[in-house]
């Protein structure tokens, strides 16, 4: 198995007799891209300070390319961290791009020859002489990212580099930054609470709540199988209803849902009190009866609309199956349908995309892949 | 308003017709308060840098004292510094008293705390957030407070600014440690004061009009370095 590049054990930060960060094990490897995803407040930041040396742990173990971290100016010069805000020294942006460079001695041509490079790759060769305090939010993102990448770091920590740019600024800088994150096998770690970036850019989801690594994985299975109703509710899981296993065939489960059966996920043994859980994406609408042909949907329930709102470009349904049941549709299927409180409808959703947990199973899931 | 229009042509034809005891008084002006700015300056900075980056037992303590040392009476100061450089005084066995040396200590001990505590107040001004970023370039403490220096280089300036006018424009110390004596200890406050006690009043107006005009000139010089700065 190819080694981390950057690996914490038991890492324990603790504040005024508060514990802020209480992480078991993170590992980021080369290449890859571990989106660490949680709420505010939840220790994200502190845990990137942790790692990229800025802050020295109560207790715990670092370990860079296999040796433990003792010298840490030294191994922090193998990182680079971007932050929440683009944080320019007051000076023109090309020294800012250098800084870095400058403070490891290297070399005035080489830093020059490197600035110019970075400056192209992440399109501002045009502000390489502006001072940085006349730029926009965007462009001093992008400086900050620039910054970072120079320095070639084996490492690099991206801390919600783009929470503070309005949308197409954060689409411009994100289309660029992905290309970039898989050069040289660095590994990065990119903080976000958006799930839409951590799906795009991560290769791997973590997701943090009250300082403690909850879940670890693919992304796909962080957010199709999320490990508990709290992660559930937090990766956008917004059917969540207690059932109970009437029987298991063929691994797929038989699930009675108040007085409904539902059939899908897998885990659970006959009698298990779980939690179903099912992603609004997932759950298809239709004012045809069931006419019983076939289709690769296998659940199919009666269900009467109680409420519609406007959720982005989309519509959110909430439905009533029985149990509360949510799905996700376009304006057009709602006008087509002619869908509104109190219609009628047909609830589909298949097997696969039923998650269930077990009432009282563990917080912790980890699946590093 | 003769006396002052008097005194401005004094003081012009003091300057122009190069009179030697003006430049001579000029002279050590410039060097007993330009000396006194730089002692400030490095413990000013130095002990700013201490209070701003570290959190010492007891700052808030030591800061509130540096604040109000902005306000010390330079005739206290005069009194204090003289009393320790007396014969019979602790520091004696130096011979400073009524010399050059002794008006550069009393002046630094007048400007230390206005620069230490504007410059306190200048490098906590700073973002946090930036001495963390800074650090997470790979910066070691040493580059770490260049770096953070520079950030603050302008309010650092009238930080340094304050001191020196502090220390130039101060009259009752310089007195009372230096004696005021001809060719060795006279500046331009200690020398208006002498010519105005002499009821030479327009000599006095124009070496207040000459200091005034070496404070402008300073002040104008460091404040177009400031406000060279781009604006965000």
């Amino acid at each position: 198995m190819t080694e981390p590049v950057l690996a914490v054990h038991d890492l324990w930060l603790n504040q005024g007799g508060r514990t802020i960060v209480n992480v078991d094990r993170v590992e980021l490897y080369p290449g890859e891209v571990l989106a660490l995803l949680g709420p505010n407040g939840a220790g994200k930041s502190t845990l990137v300070q942790l790692m990229a040396l800025l802050v020295r742990p109560t207790e715990g173990r670092i370990v860079l390319q296999g040796n433990p971290v003792r010298d840490t100016l030294s191994c922090r010069r193998r990182m680079a961290v971007v932050l929440q805000e683009p944080l320019l020294l007051d000076t023109s942006v090309r020294s800012n791009v250098g800084a870095g460079l400058a403070l490891r001695g290297v070399r005035r041509e080489e830093r020059v020859r490197r600035v110019d490079e970075w400056l192209e790759r992440l399109g501002i060769p045009h502000l390489a002489g502006r001072s940085a305090r006349t730029l926009s939010g965007g462009e001093a993102q992008r400086v900050s990212l620039a910054r970072a990448f120079v320095v070639e770091p084996e490492v690099l920590f991206l801390d919600e580099p783009f929470s503070a740019l309005d949308a197409p600024t954060r689409a411009g800088v994100m289309s660029d930054l992905q290309p970039l994150l898989k050069r040289n096998g660095m590994a990065t770690m990119f903080v976000t609470h958006d799930r839409a970036e951590a799906l795009l850019l991560g290769d791997r989801v973590a997701v943090m709540m009250d300082g403690r690594i909850r879940q670890i994985g693919r992304a796909s299975d962080i957010f199709s199988a999320p490990a508990d109703e709290e992660i559930a509710q937090f990766v956008g899981v917004e059917t969540i209803t207690l059932g109970r296993v009437q029987s298991v065939t063929d691994g797929v489960a038989t699930v009675e849902v108040s007085d409904r059966i539902i059939e899908g996920g897998s885990g659970v043994n006959a009698g298990d009190e779980v939690l179903v859980c099912l992603r609004p994406e997932d759950v298809s609408i239709s004012r045809a009866p069931d006419d019983g042909s076939p289709t690769s949907v296998r659940n199919h329930l009666p269900a009467r609309v109680t409420r519609i709102v406007p959720w982005g470009s989309f519509r959110r349904l909430e439905l009533d199956a029985g149990f509360p049941l949510v799905a996700l549709v376009t304006q057009h299927a709602v006008d087509d349908l002619e869908l509104g409180p109190g219609a009628e409808v047909l609830a589909g959703f298949k097997a696969t995309a039923i998650h269930l947990i077990r009432k009282g199973s563990s917080t912790q899931s980890w699946n590093p892949d | 308003m003769d006396l002052i229009w008097d005194g401005v042509k004094e003081a012009v034809r003091l300057i122009f017709t190069g009179n030697g005891y003006v430049y001579e008084v000029l002279f050590t002006s410039l060097y007993v308060s330009g000396a006194a700015t730089l002692i400030g300056l490095v413990s000013g900075f130095g002990i700013a840098a201490a209070l701003a980056f570290r959190s010492p037992p007891g700052r808030v303590v030591v800061v509130g004292a540096f604040n109000a040392g902005m306000a010390l009476p330079p005739v206290a100061v005069g009194l204090f510094v003289a009393v320790l450089l007396w014969r019979s005084g602790p520091l004696g066995q130096l011979h400073l008293l009524y010399t050059p040396g002794a008006i550069i200590v009393a002046q630094s001990v007048i400007a230390t705390p206005v620069i230490t505590a504007l410059s306190v107040a200048a490098l906590q001004s700073i973002n946090p957030r930036l001495r963390l970023q800074i650090t997470a370039l790979g910066a070691s403490r040493l580059q770490t407070a260049v770096l953070l220096f520079r950030e603050a280089r302008y309010s650092l300036l009238a930080a340094v600014m304050a001191g020196f006018g502090a220390a130039i424009s101060e009259v009752g110390a310089t007195i009372m440690v230096g004696g005021n004596i001809k060719g060795e200890t006279r500046t331009l406050t200690s020398a208006t004061v002498l010519e105005v006690q002499k009821g030479n009043f327009e000599t006095g107006i124009a070496f207040s009009l000459i200091l005034l005009l070496v404070i402008f000139a300073v002040v104008l010089g460091v404040t177009h370095v400031q406000q060279r700065r781009p604006l965000s």
